[in-house]
């Protein structure tokens, strides 16, 4: 290997060189150890979030109020599968293995998104996750395609072109329910006054205060920082609140012409602490479904195995 | 109008929705993600097939019923789907077990339907039958390779056979009304695809080192409304909105 | 669990219209190709992006050395004209 040839530092300037030329580094690059790791973790939580993110949705596939409402949310929840096999496939290309990166989310050492640690009570929830959450969720991702690792940006480009589905169909499905009886129009507010937070906590920690961020953005694996995303999300879904007619459960709410944006209340970061560290009133479930999930599925994933190998010996015969 | 045209096409809606319905319970569930997407694709074929007959019904009966209130707001009794669409999902290879019998069955089925002097079923089953020949597929690769894969899948597999092998002969069994639309060239003729299907499901069982299980016990009724416990649960599941609070837009 | 030993993987190529190249989408695991074939189907052309799929066993994919150090470490602005702050131009006409 001729990289001996130069030390770790010039290695790492050059790196760096390409990143800030806006440049993709690719599977096979050189990249600092801490680069790799970094975005592991990252991809992966990512990866994680939308696996265990079918499970809230999924809640209500059985219960889906129509047919058509039914294979919406089926093909979304789908999708959020689909969105994981992007992840891990992209993830997988930095030489970890999916396994691996399921043994890590079993035992805790990866995290996923925490608000799919929240319930889904009401049919009004599904409206409101595919909405709010989703749109989150883009606000982050649409900044991600230009993520400087080559299979996450790719991967990204995939997934924005299919979630602006996902939002659509939240917010058509609350619009209905706005417009309904005042039972659906309570079931609305309900899932807003429960989801609205944990939305604005999607975007993480306070940009001070995130662990990860500024070495990220060095790196250009993250583009743009939580307060900014997170302030992006709110400008972008006030007036969809009320053109609902729906109320934001923060009274202190509120326009401000200088700035040309909205200011908000501050989120409750014990909240979000407390969920994050195991007590959401979900945490234990999801991660024991996915478990139970891949334990039930052992066996068939083991015969797959051996009637390929008996069929690799039956050829060489 | 045609009393047992709308019957037929109800009873074809109801196979595919509960069935469907039945095969969602996977779509986080399954051995690993891949499979988890491919049966979702299943179960939404399904629904959508359903969709189309319960809206074909919907316009013949022309009583102001749409095709969700046919889904969602009639009881266990009035749904006339076969049993094997409603037992619970069991493990992998009971599933796959049942797709194996059923699919066979419904690729037979819906070659013959896309003749249908009914221009409209024609249509249905043209669209049907791409899909179907796809879970075929599917479903007899996965009893070869669980059939033939180790000890454990191998009795897994044989054991789901035998679990549902007595809900097969309904597949085969004509009401009334369908034999007045089989005369009139509606509706395709169930008896007489037994010995293929059979042959074919043998071929498969031999391929995955199976036993055929004994024709010894049989359970008939679905056409009838006369069903297995399960479906009543799985009934007030699905229809909770709908009837908790009737008469609004979803 | 962790002696498991995982399915193959597999990389997926999808051509998305007649005329066009298969494009690179991304990996997936199944037993064999033809299972491989069956589930990029359904994993990566959920919105009929395909008209046809290839799958190759990522293990018999040869590739060529891109990170040789020597190719990375050759200086990334030896080419200064290529970059647009290369070129002064009046403020006049700023924004370009």
């Amino acid at each position: 290997m001729s990289q001996f040839k130069y030390s770790e530092q010039q290695l790492e300037k050059a790196f760096q060189a390409r990143v800030d030329a806006e440049q993709k580094i690719e599977p096979k690059d050189w990249m600092p150890e801490a680069y790799r790791k970094n975005l592991i973790r990252q991809m992966s939580q990512h990866a994680h979030s939308e696996v265990i993110g079918m499970q809230p949705e999924g809640n209500w596939i059985s219960r889906a109020p129509t047919l058509r409402r039914k294979m919406v949310l089926l093909a979304k929840v789908q999708d959020e599968g689909g969105h994981a096999l992007y992840l891990y496939s992209a993830t997988e290309t930095l030489g970890v293995t999916r396994d691996e990166l399921i043994e890590a989310l079993h035992d805790g050492r990866a995290k996923y998104a925490s608000i799919f640690n929240y319930p889904s009570l009401s049919w009004a929830d599904i409206g409101a996750i595919g909405w709010l959450v989703d749109g989150a969720a883009i606000v982050n991702q649409i900044t991600l395609q230009r993520t400087s690792y080559g299979p996450y940006a790719r991967a990204m480009v995939r997934i924005c072109k299919e979630e602006s589905f996902h939002q659509r169909q939240g917010y058509e499905s609350l619009m209905v329910l706005a417009n309904g009886s005042p039972e659906q129009k309570a079931m609305a507010q309900d899932a807003l006054n429960r989801w609205w937070w944990p939305a604005l906590m999607m975007f993480g920690p306070h940009d001070g205060e995130s662990a990860h961020s500024a070495q990220s953005m060095k790196w250009k694996i993250k583009r743009k920082s939580n307060d900014e995303l997170r302030q992006a999300f709110i400008d972008q879904t006030m007036p969809q609140i009320e053109f609902l007619g729906l109320t934001v459960p923060d009274p202190e709410m509120k326009w401000n012409e200088q700035r040309g944006s909205y200011d908000h209340g501050e989120i409750d970061w014990d909240e979000f602490q407390r969920v994050i560290n195991g007590d959401g009133p979900c945490n234990r479930d999801r991660i024991e479904h996915h478990k139970k999930a891949h334990a039930e599925g052992a066996w068939v994933r083991d015969a797959l195995r051996a009637y390929e190998s008996k069929k690799r010996q039956r050829l060489a015969a | 109008m045609s009393q047992p045209l709308i019957d037929y096409c109800i009873a074809q809606g109801d196979d595919a929705l509960i069935f469907g319905q039945r095969m969602t319970e996977w779509c986080y569930s399954a051995p690993f993600l891949e499979e988890d997407l491919a049966l979702a694709n299943v179960a939404l074929d399904l629904i959508g097939r359903a969709q189309m007959f319960y809206q074909y019904a919907a316009e013949l009966a022309d009583d102001g019923r749409s095709a969700d209130d046919i889904a969602f707001l009639r009881d266990a009794r009035s749904y006339t789907n076969l049993l094997i669409n409603e037992l619970p999902r069991g493990d992998f290879a009971f599933s796959m077990a049942r797709f194996l019998l059923v699919d066979t069955f419904n690729v037979l089925y819906l070659e013959q339907l896309v003749n249908s002097s009914d221009s409209r079923i024609a249509a249905i089953a043209a669209k049907a039958i791409k899909e179907s020949r796809y879970h075929l597929r599917r479903s007899r690769d996965w009893v070869v390779r669980l059939g033939d894969g180790t000890e454990e899948s191998h009795q897994r597999m044989q054991k789901g056979l035998e679990e549902v092998w007595g809900y097969h002969k309904e597949l085969f069994i004509e009401t009334a009304g369908e034999r007045e639309l089989i005369a009139s060239g509606v509706a395709v003729d169930r008896e007489a695809l037994y010995s293929t299907w059979s042959k074919q499901i043998d071929t498969v069982l031999a391929e995955a080192t199976l036993q055929r299980p004994e024709d010894g016990w049989k359970v008939v009724g679905g056409r009838d409304g006369i069903h297995t416990e399960h479906l009543g649960h799985m009934l007030s599941e699905m229809q909770y909105l709908q009837r908790s609070y009737p008469g609004v837009e979803w | 669990m962790s002696s498991e030993q995982q399915l193959k993987l597999f990389e997926v190529f999808v051509r998305s219209k007649r005329g066009l190249d298969h494009k690179h989408v991304g990996s997936l695991h199944a037993e064999d190709a033809e299972q491989a074939l069956e589930y990029a189907r359904d994993c990566y052309t959920r919105r009929s992006e395909g008209v046809s799929i290839w799958v190759v066993n990522s293990s018999d994919i040869v590739a060529s050395q891109e990170e040789d150090a020597e190719s990375f470490y050759d200086p990334m602005d030896d080419k200064p004209y290529r970059h647009a702050t290369h070129y002064q131009l009046p403020d006049a006409v700023n924004n370009m």
